[in-house]
């Protein structure tokens, strides 16, 4: 079977973690076998996993869960995937995801996969997946040698798809060691917009907005079609926007499905970080900013004058 | 305090990326290499901050050929005391890691890059934390040591999150953690006489390997937009991109 680890923030399920129980779902009719969802810790309501597609859910709930660190959720996940014969074991590609799948695959000996874009293929009996790799650059297929299989998924690589009904809900009995990690604290700077990773529809901006102080444009469009801020590596260095909202290289890696990058110039180390997005627009002054030259829409004007018109365009559109 | 810090060796970030032999192997023609900048950045100048402010060793640690040794001296000119490699090729990132940790045994502190930046995996300090059975941390921007104990502030979607852990374990280090630092001419200087040991790996099975590439079709054109017709931008949108 495909055992699904399914990440939930204040009892509610992550987008994400919908994704990869539909993914779990497709992944496990390749296979003839089911796919079953695992919670750790608290969600409000875990039988509405079946929906996307889990024929069951199994929860575990230890007081050494009580925070996240990969010793810890990596054992239970790991023995939860030994006790239920789990053959491809599915991670979000989260922050969390990607500090447990490694864990998880030494500790079944699998093959490990992080950033699957795709359902596997079986090629003569191989089983195969593809992930982005260079940044975006290529697509790579990697070949799984092993057994059982370990792969996080990409975010926003496939749709989550409701229609089933409820799963039954198995609480499992599961001896977890204690955490060797204190949290001291945790800093949400970001409020309810979907996190970059997730995103859907992201709204961008660089230098070309002068200062900290000209936002208010970017966040009414971001706004209007409920998109996520984000901004260009010179922007988070400067200190004119939280650091967590820089994309690129060494920032964040998104491939939202829309793309609006309004006064950012296009450095590759920029495109590295965005390039997988489906589809880019790119409103700068000036005509021989690289961006253009990977976008998909191009609005050669001055952002202060454009930004605000598009706001108003989808307002109308909308109404 | 004794520091083990993973360099891997990528392709420089403006590298033309290219396959051949039938979009099986990376074309390495005319691409220059340089140590993953998560790896140098962050990792190793923290390592060597963290030296110099408590005391105590930097080693390196690669696995590659004999061809990577040019990335492992200009770690050691930014100030790692000696280096391993490990002479095998890096096929899978659990083979890395299980050569790793078979060296890494005797450390208190083991740092490595949040990711390398050609296959993104960020596979590997995980691994090598669960051969260790150490505790993991990852995208640390922030990491200080005292009285045995690392506090580490990492990144979480949408904000940031701090923690205690007693020494050992192990760290993958992100943006914030450490500023770039380039060697001085006395660090490259000595750099040559710092000990660099090539160890034989030990049997590790390549489970999960590149069976082939593809490079997406880029954008091939851009349609411009009247800054005036902003109507149109968003028809465009909902109907030709249908992602509004």
């Amino acid at each position: 079977m495909v055992l699904v680890y399914t990440e939930a923030h204040n009892g509610q399920f992550k987008k994400a973690a919908l994704e990869a129980v539909t993914y779990g779902n497709k992944t496990a009719q390749v296979m003839g076998t089911k796919c079953v969802a695992l919670v750790i810790g608290e969600a409000t309501n875990p039988a509405e996993l079946g929906k996307y597609g889990a024929a069951e859910v199994m929860t575990v709930n230890s007081g050494n869960l009580a925070h996240f660190d990969s010793q810890t959720y990596g054992h239970a996940i790991s023995a939860v995937a030994q006790q239920a014969g789990a053959k491809v074991v599915i991670l979000p590609h989260s922050s969390t995801g990607k500090s447990l799948a490694g864990r998880v695959a030494v500790k079944l000996n699998a093959g490990c996969v992080s950033g699957a874009n795709a359902i596997h293929t079986m090629d003569g009996g191989v089983f195969k997946v593809k992930k982005n790799v260079f940044s975006g650059k290529a697509v790579a297929e990697y070949q799984l040698n092993s057994d059982i299989k370990v792969l996080t998924l990409s975010g926003n690589s496939l749709k989550a798809e409701d229609g089933g009904a409820d799963a039954t809900v198995t609480a499992m009995d599961l001896e977890v060691p204690a955490s060797r990690v204190t949290i001291l604290g945790v800093d949400k700077q970001q409020g309810d917009l979907a996190p970059l990773p997730e995103a859907e529809l992201v709204v961008s901006a660089g230098r070309g907005m002068k200062g900290p102080e000209n936002w208010g444009i970017i966040e009414d469009l971001a706004k209007v079609i409920g998109a996520t801020t984000a901004c260009s590596r010179p922007v988070a260095d400067t200190g004119w926007r939280p650091h967590h909202e820089h994309v690129g290289q060494t920032g964040v890696a998104i491939k939202p499905n829309l793309y609006i990058a309004a006064g950012i110039s296009g450095a590759i180390q920029h495109l590295a970080g965005v390039n997988s997005s489906k589809c880019i627009v790119v409103i700068n002054k000036d005509p021989e900013a690289p961006f253009f030259k990977a976008a998909d829409y191009g609005v050669c004007a001055d952002l202060f004058d454009v930004v605000p018109k598009l706001t108003e365009a989808i307002k109308k559109a909308k109404a | 305090m004794k520091l083990l810090v993973c360099i891997s060796k990528t392709p420089e970030t403006t590298a033309k990326i290219a396959f051949k032999d039938g979009n099986t192997t990376f074309d390495e023609n005319g691409v220059q290499y340089i140590m993953n900048p998560y790896d140098e950045w962050y990792a190793l100048v923290r390592a060597v901050e963290l030296k110099e402010a408590h005391g105590g060793t930097v080693t390196v640690i690669n696995v590659g050929p004999a061809s990577n040794d040019v990335v492992i001296r200009k770690a050691l000119a930014i100030g790692a005391d000696d280096a391993i490699r490990v002479d095998a090729d890096p096929n899978s990132s659990m083979f890395v890691a299980k050569q790793i940790a078979e060296q890494a045994k005797d450390y208190d502190l083991i740092l490595l890059g949040k990711e390398t930046i050609d296959y993104n995996g960020s596979e590997v300090g995980a691994m090598v934390a669960e051969y260790l059975d150490l505790p993991y941390v990852s995208y640390g921007t922030n990491l200080d040591i005292a009285d045995g104990k690392a506090t580490i502030t990492r990144d979480i979607e949408g904000g940031a999150e701090s923690s205690q852990i007693a020494l050992p374990l192990v760290v993958s280090a992100a943006k914030g953690m450490a500023e770039q630092k380039i060697p001085n001419m006395r660090g490259i200087m000595i750099a040559k006489r710092k000990p660099l040991n090539v160890v034989a790996p030990v049997a590790a099975e390549d489970l999960a390997v590149v069976a082939s590439y593809t490079v997406p079709e880029g954008r091939t054109s851009c349609k411009m937009i009247d800054p005036d017709n902003m109507d149109e931008l968003v028809r465009l949108l909902q109907e030709e991109a249908k992602v509004l």
